[in-house]
């Protein structure tokens, strides 16, 4: 299966990710190949099988509702690109 | 009313987020108290620093599973955590953990009252998920600020069918929601600090047709006013539109209070691919029949079912019980100052909506913050009854109770409120005012006998209001036979 | 002997031969000299003060554990408090963790010295440790090879540092993760034991996501017995990972001695198929007929969609790592880009200058695999094949203890050689793949060296929680072979 350069060009839109116009073939041709080898799938028949989301079919677990976290943010913040009064600022959000 | 009655009709959803009453958030254990420094309750889970997991919180399950039971859903004991994936700065993990097939909360219903009687309204799911922080846009270098604390609080998605057709019947079903979570303590229904919040999916169809018209999602309506005033204003958009030809657009619109109108989301307007799969982090969750039955068990009794009692048993008007349910503290402030007095259920009902809830309303407090217990006022009908005070002294008991001046009894003796039903004394009174009121003694022998009321005033104004009225009335109407 | 065991470490430690703080010295020295380039960060200062620490331990106290003061290395997908953590890529170039891994954290508390975070394929994608943002990897064996080239061979991937820091004697031991192969192809690669645990028995917290439910972390160690010891100290019930196994811990080295004189082999016919190299085959062969020679059956079994194991996993792995990755935006730690004119922008310059290429495929798959339109036939589907994949193992080991057959393909393959075909590098996982989607425990055991002079990998896969039979039947085989004491070193001399 073929992706062409506007589905790339979506693709990476929703990733978050810039590839130039120049790489649009690029990518078009290495994400194709991968496709391809994915494309087997579509031959076999599934009908009825389960699908399996975990190694093991194991159930979730959950904790006793308790708070046993710590205020950690200097720690946290230490490594942050831009903060101030405590808060991570980020380019001005739009609503 | 409105014209979009006539030849429109509307058709209005309902999405509310209920935070649920936990300790501790969702997927971390960190405290989801309101109000802290920024960041100050955002663990390494909560601000997604690389290799770190999720691990659920069993009592927002529980209280999920409540919220289920109360209003009759299918349980859903397999139900599984999906990631829906979007960008966005509040948003630390770049998903939010939320459920999509196998939501906990299955298909239920929820009772509204309207003018034409009793509408059901469909509730298609309720799903647990995290909530996003949150973006302050004051202004630091022209930057946003984000802050994490309430990233990951524990949420209950509910989700209504397109069931209701007028902005008052969404209030209606939103007000009636907000006292159910509130009932069931799975949510402390504070709409300012956003423990409830809703938006509103809104359409508008002609009259007669089937289909659903495109509808568009109102947000940022936090108070049942705006949630009324904002699906108003929105229909009559629609309506605006669809007059002059025009087609709607479907989208999310915001809600702004402040003009009144709904605009645009620029941010959203951008088509979504949220990609939701199964979280990988976090395998499927499977309840136990015995988990689902203990909490049925704690279960309390609904606000449907004690209105009818309040009604049926305890012989209420509708419009009473009805007030006297809509919150649990309320009923439960009626049950315990009517199973302790010796007044009628009605008379205790008439306390609480009238004199009650006029100080409370004035003073803006809540009925859990009354500075009158219901063990006063208990005591205070009590007194009623046993004929210490009269209609008039009791309300003065009541005004000095809400002061805070002391017990009933106190009162009425620091207060010389006590009613004199010593026929001796009040013959003496009475024996005063009629050589006192020779006019008026002589218009009643003339036979007007309503000026029989003036001199029973005159008998209460000289005891200070302490005689007993009717034993005054009958010894007056004897004395000028 | 060319090799240094933790065994033999543990014993030196034990009867006073040698202080922790000699040992780690050694090792650091070793580090610092070498040209492998197997090591982003190396932590002297801290491996020292935990070293001094493990001594004093070991002079006050009596029941130490078996590998107090023995040094080791970690691969750099570990979080380590106030220890810089990579993943080998460029947008955590400058990460310095603020807190420690569940895994590590149990092998500091065993007393475990940390010498340094080795290199390794950016975000554990790739099987040559060629997309690592901190350079290429040099297999130890490059200087081994015969017919005069000189070219570097890669070392394998993702965990290609760790592998040449426990070929090239730069530590005795290190940690991997096996995603679709980590662990174990590179330890084929370069003649080392590497194990894949159980799905679930070493816990995730602190191990940066690649794929969630495939991600597994290991030993990487010379032999069998070096893996059950360094898994002791590693494995264990995690609470604060839902897919932690809480089963009771267990003592890894217990079955080692015991007799495989009953033992019955599965050998899957597809996993000797086309495209397996021929003198890596003849060395698979002669290690069965050995297994044979102490007393093991043979049984000729089938792994019928061991072929849709490839496509399941480039649909799964690539969908979850797209979803993992998001979290890395630029805006609490991590790369930011230093020019962009709004939000989006931000996002979108910093993920694109911070990610490598390899990185930006797979999140543009898994993108494309979970988007609208697309979910039921690429997720729901590869998630189905991975049922029918499973229920394969499960249907086997009816018949069969233990399934043998080639890690690799090949041998390790020069650098460079396939670095611009993403789906021939993905052709190196193709028998290693399957026990990640089924969630079994495997390892890769040194088989030998082909006509080239190259280490090749034998793989065993056991029944799911089963490692203490699958490390028996990996030690029984060292008893008796000497592959794995073979180092890339003999030929210098410097062991």
């Amino acid at each position: 299966m073929a992706l062409d350069n506007d589905t790339v060009r979506n693709i990476a839109r929703l990733a978050r990710l810039d590839v130039p116009d120049n790489q649009l073939e690029k990518y078009s041709g290495e994400l194709s190949s991968i496709l391809d080898l994915v494309a087997q799938m579509e031959a076999v028949d599934t009908e009825g099988v389960e699908p399996m989301t975990h190694p093991f079919d194991a159930t979730l677990r959950m904790r006793a509702d308790e708070v046993s976290e710590q205020n950690n943010r200097e720690n946290f913040q230490a490594v942050a690109p831009n903060t101030e009064n405590g808060l991570y600022l980020v380019p001005k959000v739009i609503d | 009313m409105f014209t979009w009655d006539k030849q429109w009709e509307v058709v209005i959803g309902l999405e509310v987020h209920t935070q649920l009453k936990t300790q501790s958030k969702i997927f971390s254990g960190s405290s989801i108290a309101y109000g802290a420094e920024p960041n100050t309750q955002a663990s390494a889970v909560d601000i997604a620093l690389p290799g770190v997991l999720p691990v659920m919180n069993l009592e927002a399950a529980r209280l999920a599973v409540k919220f289920g039971l109360a209003i009759g859903a299918n349980i859903n004991k397999r139900n599984v955590f999906a990631r829906k994936n979007y960008f966005y700065p509040d948003l630390p993990k770049g998903y939010q953990i939320s459920q999509m097939e196998l939501p906990i909360v299955g298909f239920g219903e929820l009772e509204i009252d309207t003018e034409n009687g009793v509408k059901t309204i469909g509730i298609t799911r309720a799903h647990l998920e995290e909530d996003a922080g949150k973006s302050l846009h004051e202004d630091f270098q022209g930057q946003t600020g984000i802050d994490l604390n309430r990233a990951g609080t524990p949420l209950l998605e509910i989700v209504s069918e397109p069931d209701m057709r007028s902005p008052t019947e969404a209030v209606a079903y939103l007000r009636k929601l907000h006292s159910l979570v509130r009932y069931i303590e799975i949510c402390d229904g504070n709409m300012q600090e956003g423990s409830f919040r809703c938006d509103a999916n809104v359409s508008i169809r002609p009259r007669g047709q089937a289909e659903y018209g495109t509808r568009t999602e109102l947000k940022n309506i936090n108070s049942f006013r705006f949630v009324e005033r904002a699906i108003e204003y929105e229909i009559e958009r629609q309506i605006d539109i669809l007059e002059d030809g025009g087609e709607i657009v479907q989208e999310t619109r915001l809600y702004d209070a402040d003009k009144h109108e709904t605009r645009s989301m620029r941010s959203k307007e951008e088509a979504h691919d949220y990609r939701y799969f199964p979280d990988p982090d976090l395998p499927p969750m499977v309840l136990e029949d015995s988990f689902i039955s203990e909490i049925k068990a704690t279960l309390p009794e609904l606000p449907s079912e004690k209105r009818a009692r309040f009604e049926q048993k305890l012989g209420l008007s509708p419009a009473d019980a009805t007030v006297l349910t809509a919150d649990r503290a309320v009923a439960e402030f009626f049950e315990n100052t009517a199973n302790t007095t010796k007044a009628e259920n009605k008379v205790v009902a008439n306390w609480m909506t009238g004199e009650l809830f006029a100080n409370l309303n004035k003073s803006e407090l809540d009925i859990t913050e009354s500075p009158i217990s219901s063990a006063q006022l208990a005591t205070l009908l009590d007194r009623v009854c046993d004929k210490t005070l009269s209609g008039n002294t009791a309300k003065k008991v009541f005004s000095a109770l809400w002061e805070q001046e002391g017990d009933v009894d106190d009162i009425i003796a620091a207060k010389g409120l006590k009613q004199i039903t010593d026929t001796g004394e009040i013959e003496s009174i009475v024996d005063e005012v009629i050589s006192n009121c020779p006019d008026q003694v002589a218009q009643f022998k003339e036979g007007n006998e309503k000026v029989i009321g003036f001199l029973v005033g005159q008998v209460m104004q000289r005891s200070k209001g302490k005689a007993n009225p009717q034993m005054a009335n009958q010894m007056l109407q004897e004395k000028l036979k | 002997m060319t090799i240094t065991t933790l065994a033999e470490l543990s014993a030196n430690l034990r009867n006073g031969k040698v202080s922790s703080v000699e040992l780690t010295k050694e090792y650091l020295d070793r580090i610092e000299s070498s040209e492998h380039n197997a090591f982003i960060s190396v932590t002297s200062d801290q491996a020292l003060k935990s070293a001094l620490a493990a001594d004093k331990q070991r002079s006050s106290e009596d029941n130490s554990s078996a590998l107090l003061g023995v040094p080791i290395a970690q691969k750099d997908i570990f979080c380590i408090e106030g220890t810089r953590t990579t993943c080998g890529s460029k947008i955590l170039e400058n990460f310095v963790a603020p807190y420690t891994a569940t895994v590590v954290q149990n092998m500091h508390n065993s007393g475990i010295v940390t010498l340094g975070k080795t290199n390794m394929d950016e975000f554990a994608m790739g099987s040559s440790n060629e997309t690592s943002y901190f350079g290429d990897v040099k297999n130890p064996w490059s200087s081994r090879q015969a017919g005069g080239s000189k070219g570097n061979l890669v070392p394998g991937g993702s965990s290609g540092g760790s592998a040449a820091a426990v070929s090239a004697g730069l530590t005795p031991a290190a940690t991997g993760t096996d995603t679709g192969g980590s662990i174990r192809q590179p330890a084929a690669f370069c003649n080392l034991t590497g194990v894949k645990p159980s799905y679930g028995r070493c816990s995730r917290y602190g191990m940066i996501a690649f794929a969630s439910s495939l991600d597994q972390a290991g030993p990487m160690t010379h032999t069998a017995e070096d893996a059950a010891l360094l898994l002791n100290t590693m494995a264990g019930f995690d609470i604060k990972d839902s897919t932690s196994l809480d089963v009771p811990s267990e003592d890894f080295t217990r079955d080692l001695g015991a007799s495989i004189n009953d033992l019955t082999i599965g050998l899957p016919s597809e996993f000797f198929g086309d495209g397996l190299d021929n003198d890596v085959a003849v060395l698979i062969e002669n290690a069965i007929k050995e297994y044979e020679k102490l007393g093991a059956k043979i049984k000729e079994i089938s792994l019928p969609n061991s072929h849709l194991a490839l496509p399941s996993y480039y649909v799964i792995a690539p969908a979850e790592a797209s979803s993992n990755l998001s979290r890395f935006d630029g805006v609490r730690y991590g790369l930011r880009a230093e020019q962009y004119t709004d939000l989006v922008d931000m996002y979108t310059q910093t993920r694109t200058q911070g990610f490598g290429d390899e990185v930006k495929r797979r999140i543009m798959i898994g993108a494309y695999a979970l988007s609208s339109g697309y979910y039921d036939a690429y997720y729901a589907q590869a998630q189905k094949l991975r049922r029918l994949i499973s229920n394969d193992f499960t249907n086997a080991f009816k018949e069969c203890d233990v399934i043998m057959g080639p890690t690799t393909p090949s041998p390790a393959f020069a650098s460079g050689s396939r670095s611009d075909d993403p789906v021939s590098m993905y052709l190196n996982d193709i028998y290693t793949i399957p026990v990640n989607l089924a969630g079994l425990p495997a390892a890769s055991i040194p088989a030998g060296f082909t006509q080239n002079g190259l280490p090749a990998g034998l793989h065993l896969i056991t029944p799911y929680l089963s490692e203490s039979k699958l490390l028996n039947i990996a030690h029984q085989y060292q008893l008796v072979t000497d592959w794995h004491r073979q180092s890339p070193l003999t030929t210098r001399g410097n062991a």
